[in-house]
């Protein structure tokens, strides 16, 4: 459902991503994982039509990023990073927007709305502006906002971020739930959230993918824990 | 067509979900009434609104632009840009709902000067022609206005920086056609450019059309001021939406 070729992008002489190629299936949760500044937000913001890549392509869903980002973005849930929103907005006048825009419309709108709100636990704050949210609500908002639409697949910049352990268990647990029929990327920095929901690990330092394995493999492999792998990976590239 | 009216219908409802629509109404409104006022609007026991007329390049220069800052700058510093560039909408049509809601907002806050003919419509017999044409310019000249601070807001990601930006952008669309300003201009460039400038200016087709002369150029040089600064807008939001 996703296939990635050779994806680039700089920023001046910065290159964020440096030609990174994968795919990924229906049933696959893939985690990106990698040091601050790795490059995974940049390739997530590509893949979500945000950024436009220097080189390379990418389709999600047979739709081409340079050439149908239209049809990428519809069969899209993206989460951006700090899930960004409208302040001003209640969180329901908000998902109204995004339904909007999503084209969910009469009795279609009022079953999505009743499925994700009850799924991300809003319904407490349902009539609140956002700007009065705490940074978990927020982000839990952000989530419903991606998945309104039950979309096939789902790009989501560190969703656990800024949780409380219990918000971040349910999290996992609706990824866990959703991944069956979707084809999930997460990016995070929890490495026991990627052995608990990912069926795939990558891990991408200085715009490169360094690794694409199973979490079970790795840890077999090196015979420790992932934080150590992540952590043997990392730095031993860096100094060679 | 569905981005264009998500964006359209969030836009003008954010207006009224946050003071600044009041605050610029109040405000636009005691200004719109002063001017004219302080310019002996009774004393000149003359049943037509040329000195409200006269008054709002002045006040639009200024009240516009502070409409205009929160567009794209606020979008890019919250970061919500991401969002709404990430929805299946794209540049233009985020550029055009956008554009068009606020458009809207301007033309609402014009319709609340409607004290104003109702006054002199009691006191006398006033040219109703002429009091509309004198709308249609003002409403197209806020357009261009707009247009010129959506450009600016798109620049930066600063509201201050795009606020000043624009104001002197839309004066020098004003004062390039003060005859002061042609006089001086006279001196140094040929006749021929200080026509190109005049022509150039809002001004002059602003005043042509709130005269009551609804020529064609008058429009066209609206519209394509317009089409020109809001694709200008589009340009440089598709190069910088994410930097």
């Amino acid at each position: 459902m996703i296939d990635v070729r050779q994806l680039r992008r700089s920023f001046g002489p910065i290159v964020a991503v440096d030609g990174i190629s994968f795919a990924a299936q229906k049933g696959d949760v893939v985690g990106f994982l990698g040091p601050n500044g790795a490059g995974k937000s940049t390739a997530m913001k590509m893949l979500a039509c945000f950024l436009r890549p220097d080189g390379g392509t990418a389709t999600i869903c047979g739709h081409d990023i340079l050439n149908d980002p239209i049809g990428v973005r519809m069969s899209l849930g993206y989460l951006a990073e700090n899930a960004p929103a409208y302040n001003e907005m209640t969180v329901a006048g908000f998902l109204d927007f995004v339904c909007d825009a999503r084209q969910v419309k009469g009795g279609q709108r009022k079953k999505a709305l009743d499925r994700v709100v009850p799924l991300c636990s809003i319904e407490s704050v349902y009539h609140q502006t956002i700007e009065t949210l705490s940074k978990g609500y927020r982000r839990r908002v952000g989530l419903a906002q991606s998945l309104i639409h039950d979309p096939p697949v789902l790009i989501l910049d560190e969703p656990t971020d800024g949780l409380d352990p219990n918000q971040k268990h349910e999290v996992r647990r609706l990824i866990n739930t959703m991944s069956k029929d979707k084809c999930i990327i997460i990016s995070t920095h929890i490495l026991e959230e990627v052995e608990q929901v990912c069926t795939r690990a990558i891990i991408i330092a200085r715009g490169n993918i360094l690794v694409d394995s199973t979490p079970k493999e790795l840890t077999d492999k090196y015979k420790c824990s992932l934080t150590d792998v992540f952590r043997k990976i990392t730095t031993t590239k860096k100094t060679a | 067509m569905n981005g264009f009216c998500a964006v359209f219908k969030r836009e003008l409802k954010g207006y009224f979900a946050t003071p600044v629509a009041y605050v610029f109404l109040v405000i636009f409104l005691f200004f719109a009434g002063y001017l004219p006022f302080r310019e002996k609007f009774f004393e000149m026991r003359q049943a037509d609104l040329q000195l409200f007329f006269n008054a709002l390049p002045l006040l639009f220069v200024f009240m516009v632009p502070s409409a205009a800052m929160r567009l794209w700058s606020e979008e890019r510093k919250s970061g919500s840009i991401e969002l709404l560039l990430t929805l299946p909408i794209t540049v233009c049509q985020a550029v055009l709902g956008k554009f068009i809601a606020a458009w809207c907002f301007l033309g609402i806050a014009l319709l609340l000067t409607f004290p104003l003919p109702l006054t002199v419509h009691y006191l006398g017999e006033p040219d109703w022609g002429l009091i509309i044409t004198g709308y249609i310019g003002a409403f197209l000249m806020a357009g261009g206005f707009l247009a010129i601070g959506s450009f600016f807001s798109a620049l930066t990601k600063n509201q201050v920086i795009s606020f000043i930006l624009s104001v002197v952008a839309c004066s020098v669309f004003v004062f390039a056609g003060n005859p002061t300003t042609l006089e001086y201009l006279a001196l140094t460039i040929s006749p021929t450019m200080v026509t190109v400038v005049e022509s150039l200016s809002l001004q002059t087709h602003y005043e042509s059309i709130a005269r009551g002369v609804i020529q064609f150029g008058d429009i066209a040089y609206f519209f394509i001021l317009i089409a020109a600064w809001v694709i200008a807008c589009m340009l440089v939001l598709e190069e910088r939406k994410a930097s």
